[in-house]
């Protein structure tokens, strides 16, 4: 991908998780992390991550995404009027998140090589290559993630039902 | 001449930024929702570096590492939802410094 693609997609990606952070409707904040999960996934398929990309759509995208709208919705969230004003601890927090920015981000251009993959294999991010991996490399690790969705799943079920004796209403 | 093209560095600095707007609304904001979407955008970060780290190396393994994150995030994402929902259910507010039930 040339430069200014590059540029102007990381733009939109930082300008869409910008506005998840500052907007005051919640509504309007998941929307903006559904663009910026599509424009994450844009920049998988540019490096070579093709089912991560997809993976990314289906799981992030869709189900995770559709959870938190749903709970808003449920929760029937309001905008805050008070969350967009600028108070002096807000204003503190951004000054050193973008400190934060600047060193991380120096700590990872010196890490990053500036000279682009040019002899990636060629099977390279396919569902085969990264199936192999997953299932013959890190099987346990594959069992032990099955075994936590499971566990989740119960908990959430536990987690969200209404206690016996409550009354509904 | 040779175009100049976008190199695993450029996605580094990106998924740096990206966190640090994460971690800066996971700061600012009172409202738990959207503290968790923070946690969803530092995770996306995270994920793009491990994609990128494994783009320069040439090794899938990353590619693998980001499909266990997405599944913990998923699974976090459940939990944390249904404990968000509880805490509503019992105190009609999701704003983070309404809610001192361990502060004594």
């Amino acid at each position: 991908m040339s430069e200014l693609w590059f540029y102007l997609l990381a733009g939109m990606t930082v300008a869409s998780a910008a506005a998840t952070v500052l907007s005051p409707n919640p509504v309007h904040s998941a929307l903006s992390l559904v663009i910026t999960l599509f424009f994450v996934a844009v920049h998988y398929i540019a490096l070579g991550a093709h089912l991560v990309a997809a993976l990314q759509i289906i799981v992030y995208a869709g189900a995770v995404m559709v959870l938190f709208l749903f709970v808003i919705m449920l929760l029937n969230l309001q905008p805050d009027p008070d969350e967009s004003r600028l108070n002096p601890v807000s204003a503190i927090a951004t000054g050193a998140a973008l400190i934060l920015t600047v060193a991380i981000g120096r700590l990872m251009f010196a890490f990053g090589s500036t000279a682009p993959v040019a002899n990636l294999p060629e099977n390279f991010g396919t569902t085969k290559a990264l199936a192999g991996i997953l299932f013959r490399d890190h099987i346990v690790a594959f069992e032990l993630t099955s075994l936590l969705l499971l566990v989740a799943v119960v908990g959430a079920v536990v987690l969200a039902q209404r206690d016996k004796g409550e009354t509904r209403g | 001449m040779m175009e100049s093209v976008a190199t695993p560095a450029h996605y580094l600095v990106l998924s740096a930024v990206l966190f640090c707007i994460g971690a800066l609304g996971m700061v600012v904001r009172r409202n738990l929702i959207i503290m968790f979407m923070s946690v969803e955008i530092m995770l996306n970060a995270a994920n793009l570096t491990f994609v990128a780290a494994a783009n320069q190396l040439g090794n899938m393994d990353g590619q693998a590492m980001v499909f266990f994150v997405m599944t913990v995030a998923a699974a976090e994402a459940a939990i944390g939802l249904a404990v968000i929902l509880a805490l509503f259910r019992n105190k009609q507010t999701v704003q983070a410094d309404e809610i001192g039930l361990l502060k004594w």
